[in-house]
């Protein structure tokens, strides 16, 4: 077996193209897949219907009053959101951390459990579930949404967290205990700082995950004012006559979420990453 | 010089090793280590790779948790479950092999941070104190660097900086110039050096002979988790009593003809 494998590396190579001709080859041929697929669509498309029904300006107009709050609406959703995820979060991933073993159980059980299930499940049962079962009786909104999604996420932001804390060098550890700081001081000062660099950018991906999650809530019943994007996006849909256009609005509303939160996040990377630069 | 023995200033060891042994599951690396370090001695543990030395070090400020045998260190027994090691290691610098500089701060931060959060010192007197021993090293002008701007040799002298920030009464250090460039390796032999004749006490696992001999009181020769010699340094590393200290140093000093002396030896 051994001289047959020498005996084919030793043979000249019989391929008639080299490697980087064919790579060439290879690269001008997905060129022209793609041109002839643009092609395709734009002589296929009927572009002014798609005008009319993505990008009707009269029927886009009368629904653009309702934006500016939509918009804050899913903001604040988002925000109160993500702070209940951050705080349970962080509690979770530090009892995964532990060496208590009851509280490594515990928090497997909640993250399996939250990760496993649709959050739209989790809403609807913040809405109508909860309240029967406990008997408690939350009133705003926000609180509703925030729990609930905010309990979605923690499964997931727990997870991210005990990887980045566990991504910080032992080393680091053991300077700061070393200098005498307790385990506790040891963790605040040093591991979660460096751990904070570590998981931002799968904690941007939640957090956009989760700006898009809260189109969710509108199971819970909203009032006009608490409309969110999506919200308004579908009663334009049923109300007028722009056909998709509502969507398209609702669309471009998260986009002037997520996208400057990306961009956030690719600022603060580059500030914390700041060390290495003169 | 430096092998006469400032062991006797006073009475109390600052280091008492009694018994030490120590176990990662089923192998033992440390198999009864007696040890005492004299108030202001110098005393460097040499020995091949795998001998227990690094092991050793990281019980004295408990990194690693002894299986048997006490040790008192400033008159504290370390190995007791009672002791609160947060406070004996507020006293103890150790120096490691890699550094381990915090990332996320700047050189100053590194020296002032324990003093703040340990010590208690106000912002203005971390930083005169933090800046002085920069200065001690000779580092003062990269305060406000990050670590990663500098080289692996500035950086341990900012990890030394940064332990004696605490104002210790005892310095390990851990292979402190192993993981350096070899051009390198001579700034932080100094800075140890100048640490040494200041009066500092110090323990120090090293492959680094010619440090040892002249700056070391006494070395401690290792071999598969047991002291096999221990001595005045000049002595030890000069001329070793043990066969297979004599083998070590051979190799160490001459890697190239070792092996042809390894076989005269199996003779």
């Amino acid at each position: 077996m051994a001289t047959t494998g020498l005996a084919v590396a030793v043979e000249p190579p019989r391929r008639r193209m080299s490697p980087r001709r064919r790579a060439r080859v290879a690269r001008g041929i997905q060129y022209a897949v793609l041109l002839a697929a643009a092609l395709a669509l734009v002589l296929s498309t009927d572009w002014s219907r798609v005008g009319s029904s993505f990008f009707n300006p009269d029927a886009a107009r009368p629904m653009l009053h309702t934006v500016p709050a939509a918009l804050r609406n899913t903001l604040v959703y988002t925000v109160g959101a993500f702070a209940v995820g951050l705080s349970l979060g962080t509690l979770l991933a530090l009892m995964k951390l532990s060496t208590v073993r009851p509280y490594r159980w515990i928090a497997t059980l909640y993250i399996e459990f939250f990760r496993g299930i649709p959050a739209l499940l989790v809403v609807v049962a913040f809405g109508y579930a909860v309240p029967v079962a406990l008997g408690v009786r939350i009133d705003s909104v926000i609180t509703k949404a925030a729990l609930a999604l905010g309990m979605v996420s923690a499964a997931y932001i727990a997870e991210t967290l005990r990887a980045g804390i566990q991504a910080v060098p032992r080393g680091q550890v053991e300077a700061a205990r070393s200098l005498g700081m307790s385990h506790t001081r040891t963790l605040m000062t040093v591991v979660i700082p460096q751990a904070f660099r570590i998981v931002l950018p799968p904690m941007t991906n939640e957090i956009i995950l989760l700006t898009k999650d809260t189109s969710l809530i509108f199971l819970l019943g909203l009032t006009a004012a608490e409309y969110d994007l999506t919200k308004i996006g579908r009663e334009a849909l049923v109300n007028a006559t722009g056909g998709l256009t509502g969507l398209f609005v609702a669309g471009a509303g998260y986009l002037l979420i997520t996208i400057p939160l990306g961009l956030l996040a690719r600022w603060l990377e580059r500030r914390s990453g700041g060390g290495h630069r003169p | 010089m430096s092998n006469s023995p400032t062991a006797d200033q006073s009475d109390a060891p600052v280091v008492d090793i009694r018994g030490l042994r120590k176990s990662f599951g089923e192998r033992e690396v440390l198999r009864g280590i007696d040890l005492q370090v004299a108030s202001g001695e110098v005393v460097c543990i040499i020995g091949p790779s795998g001998s227990g030395k690094s092991t050793l070090l990281r019980c004295v400020n408990l990194l690693e948790q002894p299986t048997a045998g006490t040790i008192r260190v400033l008159g504290t027994e370390v190995t007791d479950p009672d002791v609160d090691i947060d406070h004996v290691r507020t006293h103890v610098g150790m120096v490691f092999q890699q550094f381990n500089l915090f990332t996320h701060r700047t050189v100053l931060d590194n020296c002032t941070l324990a003093q703040r959060n340990v010590l208690k010192r106000s912002k203005a007197e971390a930083e005169r104190i933090a800046l002085a021993n920069l200065t001690l090293v000779g580092l003062a002008d990269r305060a406000d660097a990050h670590p990663a701007q500098l080289s692996g040799g500035m950086q341990q002298r900012v990890a030394i900086a940064r332990a004696l920030s605490m104002d210790p009464h005892l310095m390990l250090f851990d292979e402190p110039t192993s993981a350096l460039d070899p051009e390198l390796v001579g700034d932080v032999l100094a800075v140890m050096r100048d640490l040494a004749e200041a009066g500092m006490t110090m323990l120090v696992v090293t492959h680094e002979m010619a440090f040892a001999r002249e700056v070391g009181d006494r070395v401690v020769f290792m071999d598969d988790g047991q002291v096999v010699e221990i001595g005045p340094a000049e002595q030890v590393i000069s001329s070793p009593r043990e066969e297979r200290t004599r083998t070590f140093l051979q190799r160490v000093v001459d890697p190239t003809h070792a092996a042809a002396a390894r076989g005269t030896v199996a003779d």
